[in-house]
C-alpha cells in the first residue's frame, strides 16, 4: 500500500481498497481509521452506526466475508482482501427491503433505530447459518447486540418472522 | 476516543514480520485485533507501529491428531469452536471457547492472540495453563517453545520478547483416564467473568485453573482434596480482589462454589469416558 502524508497533520496516509456491498472503493486514510469511520466518513455510508466504539454494543456490526464483525474493532487498512456487507447491502437489488428488514418492520422490531443496522447484519448472517432457529436460538443469535428501547421481545419475534420470510423468498421461482 | 497515530505493516511472511518487529521500536503484533483495538481506542495502549500478521502465510492452520490440538496464530476462535475434532480430542478447549465473548467477536478474535494477550480475565490462557500446553514463538533469535507455566508474567504481560511473534498454541489431548470441566459466572453471558474455573482430573492428580481471580491465570493442585473443600484449599493460593463487578468476598465465595461444581463435573466426565471405553 502506497504511503503519502497528510499535509495538515503530517500523518502518514495509506491507500486502501475496500469492497463494500460488491462495489470497490479506493480511499486514502491514516492507519488508525476504524472501519466504522471509513464507512461513514470516507464513503458516506452512514447506515453503519457507532455506539460504544469498543465492541460491546454491536451497533456497528457488518459482515466480513459473510460473518458478523464489529466495524469499530477493525482498521480500514486491515479490512482489505475481504467482502464487506453493510446494512445498505441487505436490500434486494430492486431496492425493496430484505427479509430481515421486512420482518423488523412487520414485528415493530425497532423504536429509535440506532441499534437496528447491527441487528440486521447479525441476524442476516445468523439465519444463513441456522435458517430455522428455535425461540431460544433466536434469542442467542442476538445476544451480542444491545437495544435500549424495545426490550428485545419484538426483535426476537422479528428473527423468527425473518426466518419464515426468507424461506418463502427462496421457494419463490 | 480514537486511537493515536501509528504506522501499519501487513507482512506476507513470518521472516518479514520478525524483521519488522526487530527494526521498529515500540511495535505491537496484531492478529484478530479484538482485544488490541479497544485498548488502542481507549488509548490504554499506543504503539508506534502495528504489525498485522493476518496476511502472513501459514498461520491459519488448525491441526488435530491423537497427541493434541495445534492452533495457528490466525485461527479464529469461531473456527476452533466449530471443530468436531477439537471437541473430541480436547473438550476443555471447546467448553471454554463457548464462553469467550460473543459469536461476533469470536469470528475475528484468535485463540493464540487471546493467550499471548495474557488477560487474567480471559478463558483461553487458563485452559492452556491447566492443560499444560505451550506456545510456539519465532523471533530474532530463532524459534522456541514456551510452556504455559512460563508464559504468564503479570497483568497483560507474557514472556514473549518484543521481537517475537507467537505462531501457534498447543493443547495436549485429553488422556483416556482423564476428565475436564469448565464454568464461569458473568454478569451477562459473553461478558468478562467475575470468576471462571477450569478443571482437569485423572487417576493421580486434580488441577484447577482460575480466571479473573489473580493477576495471572493461576493453576492450583488440589489432588486428594474432596471437591467440596477444594475451593477453600485453593483460596490459600489465590488473592481475589474486589471491584465494581464483584466484592473480594463474593469472588472468594464463587471460587468455593465453582471449584466444587467444576471438579465434580470433571470427575463425572472422567467416569463417563471410562464407561464408554
Amino acid at each position: 500500500m502506497t504511503l503519502s502524508t497528510d499535509q495538515q497533520t503530517g500523518e502518514d496516509l495509506y491507500d486502501v481498497r475496500l469492497r463494500v456491498n460488491g462495489v470497490v472503493h479506493d480511499l486514502r486514510v491514516p492507519a488508525r481509521r476504524l472501519l466504522s469511520d471509513a464507512l461513514r466518513h470516507d464513503l458516506g455510508m452512514t447506515g453503519t452506526h457507532v455506539g460504544c466504539e469498543h465492541g460491546v454494543c454491536g451497533a456497528c456490526t457488518v459482515l466480513v466475508d459473510g460473518r458478523p464483525a464489529r466495524a469499530c474493532l477493525m482498521f480500514a487498512v486491515a479490512a482489505v482482501e475481504v467482502d464487506i456487507t453493510t446494512v445498505e447491502g441487505l436490500t434486494h437489488p430492486d431496492g425493496s427491503l430484505g427479509p430481515v428488514q421486512q420482518a423488523f418492520r412487520e414485528c415493530h422490531g425497532l423504536q429509535c433505530g440506532f441499534c437496528t443496522p447491527g441487528f440486521l447484519t447479525t441476524i442476516t448472517a445468523g439465519l444463513e447459518e441456522n435458517p430455522d432457529p428455535s425461540h431460544e436460538e433466536a434469542r442467542e443469535m442476538i445476544g451480542g447486540n444491545l437495544c435500549r428501547c424495545t426490550g428485545y421481545q419484538n426483535i426476537v419475534a422479528a428473527v423468527e418472522r425473518a426466518a419464515v420470510l426468507r424461506r418463502e423468498g427462496q421457494e419463490r421461482p | 476516543m480514537k486511537p493515536a497515530p501509528f504506522a501499519y505493516h501487513r507482512p506476507r511472511t513470518l521472516d518479514e514480520a520478525v524483521a519488522l518487529l526487530a527494526s521498529e521500536p515500540d511495535a505491537k503484533v496484531m492478529a484478530g485485533g479484538q482485544s488490541l483495538v479497544p485498548l488502542l481506542t481507549m488509548r490504554l495502549a499506543g504503539p508506534a507501529t502495528i504489525v498485522d500478521v493476518s496476511a502472513v502465510e501459514g498461520l491459519d492452520t488448525l491441526a488435530v491428531d491423537a497427541e493434541g490440538v495445534r492452533v495457528g496464530a490466525m485461527v479464529r476462535h469461531a473456527d476452533v469452536l466449530a471443530s468436531a475434532d477439537v471437541r473430541r480430542v480436547q473438550p476443555l478447549v471447546s467448553a471454554a471457547l463457548s464462553h469467550v465473548a460473543h459469536p461476533t467477536i469470536r469470528n475475528r478474535g484468535t485463540t493464540v492472540g487471546s493467550i499471548v494477550h495474557a488477560d487474567a480475565a480471559a478463558e483461553m490462557p487458563v485452559v492452556l495453563a491447566v492443560l499444560g500446553g505451550s506456545v510456539d514463538v519465532v523471533g530474532g533469535s530463532g524459534r522456541r517453545t514456551i510452556a504455559a507455566a512460563d508464559l504468564f508474567l503479570g497483568l497483560l504481560e507474557s514472556s514473549l520478547a518484543p521481537d517475537e511473534v507467537a505462531t501457534s498454541a498447543w493443547f495436549p489431548a485429553l488422556a483416556d483416564d482423564a476428565g475436564v470441566g469448565f464454568a464461569e459466572i458473568a454478569r451477562r453471558h459473553g461478558d468478562y467473568a467475575m470468576v471462571g474455573v477450569a478443571a482437569h482430573v485423572d487417576a493421580t492428580a486434580a488441577r484447577v485453573g482460575y480466571l479473573s481471580v489473580n493477576d495471572v491465570p493461576t493453576v492450583v493442585d488440589v489432588t486428594g482434596v474432596d471437591p467440596a473443600d477444594a475451593g477453600e484449599a485453593a483460596l490459600a493460593h489465590l488473592a481475589p480482589g474486589g471491584d465494581v463487578h464483584a466484592s473480594a468476598a463474593y469472588r472468594a465465595q464463587l471460587v468455593r462454589v465453582l471449584t466444587a461444581r467444576v471438579l465434580r463435573e470433571a470427575h463425572e466426565h472422567r467416569q463417563s469416558r471410562q464407561g464408554a471405553a
